[in-house]
């Protein structure tokens, strides 16, 4: 395989061809190719059926209880999923308050989507919604404790709606500090500069367990008394300093490929340090370093997983802890329950990083004309 | 930023003591900033060691020797219940460091077999390989370990209906149970004639390259140095007899007796890393090796290489290059990963130290600190390891 690689690419732009020469060109060139092809098949063919028999020829489409998936060779089985559905969107929000949980994913989508789209208008205007005041507004529906909105407690939240809490103050709250970091980190300052690069290598250096242990078990004992604030929080916080670290390595890796005649002309324009970063580098360099950022994102979506081993139950906890019920004890439940949420991150996260391949070659060929 | 420095050090003189003048603009920056680190560092002491007296948490690491009173289901020293929790921290240690080991290990391995295998002409081989990739990267480490232990190992039958993948191999709902090495009188000698050849064939292969850099003259000194690995031990082997009996686990009562026991934690800590690690190196392989450009591979050609020598002498060293800094933060993401062994009971570092340990004696702070160094360590050992080794197969601009 080795030799072949050195020779190119897989050779699919024969696009014209009929599909018996296609066939002839990629999968029986040689006799090595043709051996490859085969045992290829026969990998595929060893794990292909057996998880499609499974998920969807054998699996259990219909039903409200458990007896509906005990028959033997039953595949997954979805009516514990439909069952338990609303735990994991929701965890055990109180179901007549769901309709604020809705209404902020509604928002969400109304503030990330038109960012995400390049070119549209009013693009200043866009960021200032989804970093402030969507956070706020987001704030005040879901944890409410405002007239008409009652109060619920954090440890009512759960599932998709934690994933996405996490991931989302996470990105919001690190987009800021990373880039403050990485200034820091080429600043002219020594201290300013030491401070950034202790601060940043630290949080790369540990793993995000030690962070969360350190956010709902340190944490507590460095805060006044009676000062407690919740373990969402704790651990939002954590996240929130965790990825601003390689949030700051992303940004200057931005920051480093704009070329410093740029900074040198704003300054001489009279523009103040602020201003030429500001207006004129920053906005270059964030725009080069969109596709890191969605990588980062990525990194971080599944990264919340995490918070469960702190006791806070995100999509996967919420689907431990519904597996655990006894009244949907059946044999192949764990297969189902994380086939199911495996399948849930990687919509996610396939998604995103077609996002970010689409963005890279976007990018890509503004630069080349 | 050069600039600047420059234009300070031209008009330093000139602009006048004052709020205009940058080195007293930098310097009052600089110590706003340090004030407010100390600051913030000096309010959190203060506050730690008020809750602490009130809670009568006692500090310090004098722990470290009182008695562990735990047991744990994987050492790698001599442990026992009676042991300090400093022995408890050691055990952890190692066990993160064999995880890690041999994660790293699979996961290059497999990750560029599958990167090599994304390149390859063959379509069907691409597809695969492209299809792992997207599925793997995709999915939370997490969910991986989860999948494995919960959902693959634990649901496996008991010890009396074992499943035997290969003869002397069996799968359980224990672990998995190999057969163990056991090495009689004439191990050291085989030993040491591996060490032997090892030496003895990177001499050759470095007089090999130094006549031919002199001389012009080949020798196949790989091929003969690989000869002399696989000869020297297989006479000893013949004259002083096997270095080593394989014990083979047999049935006993209810379980296994004899053999290599592997905890299901192990395996699917083991599983979970590679298989996810494995999906970002390969993708990391390829991108190395297409950065090699074509002109290299066809100026190899119109020189007369063969494409086995192209590839040994021209393309992989150039895409090593590219290679080895993402792969080393690969490397550090895998060390770092395998503290969520935590979640499946794994007795690594985490779980023993910073779960156990700090449930016992509640000194947070000590505990998280201690565990939080091992990886800072780690990650600056790995780090300047790599950079040595960077720093050697760097382009040597002459």
């Amino acid at each position: 395989m080795a030799m072949e690689s050195i020779t190119g690419r897989s050779a699919s732009r024969s696009k014209t061809l009929t599909p018996l020469v296609w066939a002839q060109r990629n999968l029986f060139s040689s006799i090595g190719n043709t051996m490859l092809t085969l045992a290829s098949a026969y990998l595929l063919w060893l794990t292909i059926p057996p998880v499609l028999d499974f998920t969807i020829f054998s699996a259990v489409w219909t039903g409200t209880t458990r007896e509906a998936c005990l028959a033997p060779g039953a595949g997954m089985c979805w009516p514990f999923i439909w069952a338990n559905i609303d735990q994991f969107i929701y965890g055990r929000y109180p179901p007549e308050e769901i309709w604020r949980v809705n209404l902020t994913f509604a928002l969400g989508i109304a503030v990330i989507v038109p960012m995400l789209i390049p070119g549209l208008p009013a693009r200043r205007l866009n960021l200032v919604l989804l970093l402030i005041v969507y956070p706020l507004v987001a704030i005040v529906l879901l944890a409410g404790d405002r007239p008409g909105l009652p109060p619920v407690p954090t440890s009512e939240w759960g599932g998709l709606l934690v994933t996405l809490v996490v991931a989302i103050t996470g990105i919001v709250a690190s987009l800021p500090l990373g880039v403050l970091l990485a200034l820091g980190r080429r600043s002219e300052m020594p201290a300013i500069r030491m401070f950034c690069i202790i601060f940043i290598e630290f949080w790369r250096g540990v793993p995000l367990i030690t962070v969360l242990f350190m956010a709902s078990v340190m944490l507590p004992l460095f805060l006044p008394e009676g000062m407690n604030p919740d373990n969402l929080l704790r651990c939002l916080v954590g996240v929130a300093l965790f990825s601003s670290a390689y949030m700051a390595e992303v940004v200057r890796g931005g920051l480093q490929a704009i070329p410093a005649g740029q900074y040198e002309a704003a300054r001489a324009l009279g523009l103040t340090y602020w201003q030429a970063m500001g207006q004129v580098v920053l906005p270059q360099a964030l725009r080069h370093v969109i596709p890191g950022i969605v990588n980062t994102f990525i990194g971080l979506f599944k990264d919340t997983t995490l918070v469960l081993i702190v006791g806070i139950f995100d999509l996967l906890g919420q689907m431990r802890a519904q597996l655990a019920d006894p009244n949907w004890t059946i044999p192949q439940g764990a297969l189902t329950g994380y086939i199911f949420a495996a399948l849930v991150f990687w919509v996610f996260c396939f998604g995103m990083s077609q996002y970010s391949n689409f963005m890279e070659r976007r990018l890509d060929t503004t630069r080349e004309r | 930023m050069g600039a600047e420095r420059n234009r300070r050090r031209g008009q330093g003189g000139k602009v006048p003591f004052g709020w205009n003048n940058p080195r007293v603009r930098s310097f009052v920056y600089q110590a706003a900033v340090l004030g407010l680190v100390i600051g913030i560092v000096w309010f959190f002491a203060t506050t730690a060691q008020e809750n602490l007296s009130r809670l009568n948490i006692s500090s310090g690491f004098g722990f470290l020797d009182t008695t562990a009173g735990f047991g744990i289901i994987q050492t790698l020293i001599p442990y026992t219940e009676q042991s300090s929790y400093g022995r408890a921290f050691l055990v952890g240690l190692l066990n993160t460091l064999v995880v890690a080991a041999i994660g790293i290990v699979l996961s290059v391995m497999l990750g560029f077999f599958i990167g090599v295998m994304r390149l390859s002409r063959n379509w069907l081989v691409a597809t695969i390989a492209a299809g792992y990739v997207e599925v793997m990267r995709n999915i939370p480490l997490l969910l991986h370990l989860f999948f494995w232990y919960f959902a693959v190992l634990r649901p496996l039958p008991g010890p009396a209906d074992s499943i035997e993948p290969l003869p002397g191999v069996f799968l359980n709902n224990r672990g998995l149970i190999l057969p163990e090495p056991i090495f009689g009188p004439a191990a050291n000698a085989f030993f040491i004639a591996i060490a032997v050849a090892l030496a003895a064939g990177f001499v050759l292969i470095r007089w090999a390259r130094k006549r031919q850099i002199e001389t012009g003259e080949l020798f196949p000194a790989w091929r003969a140095a690989l000869a002399m690995v696989v000869v020297l031990p297989g006479l000893v082997w013949l004259i002083a007899g096997a270095p080593f009996t394989l014990e083979f686990a047999e049935h006993a009562g209810f379980d296994f007796e004899g053999g290599m026991r592997l905890l299901p934690e192990f395996v699917a800590l083991v599983l979970g890393l590679t298989l996810y690690t494995a999906g970002f190196i390969a993708e990391i392989v390829r991108a190395g090796i297409q950065s090699v450009s074509k002109g290299q591979r066809e100026a190899a050609a119109a020189l007369g290489l063969k494409e086995s020598t192209t590839l040994r002498l021209v393309v992989i060293p150039q895409a090593l290059r590219l290679i080895i800094p993402p792969l080393t933060s690969q490397i550090l993401n895998l060390t770092k990963n395998s503290s969520l062994a935590v979640a499946i009971a794994y007795p690594d570092l985490v779980a023993v130290f910073a779960g156990t340990v700090l449930n016992q004696t509640g000194q947070a702070i000590e505990v998280i600190a201690l565990t939080m160094a091992v990886y800072l360590t780690l990650s600056l050992i790995t780090s300047l390891l790599m950079n040595w080794y960077n720093a050697r197969i760097a382009l040597k601009e002459r």
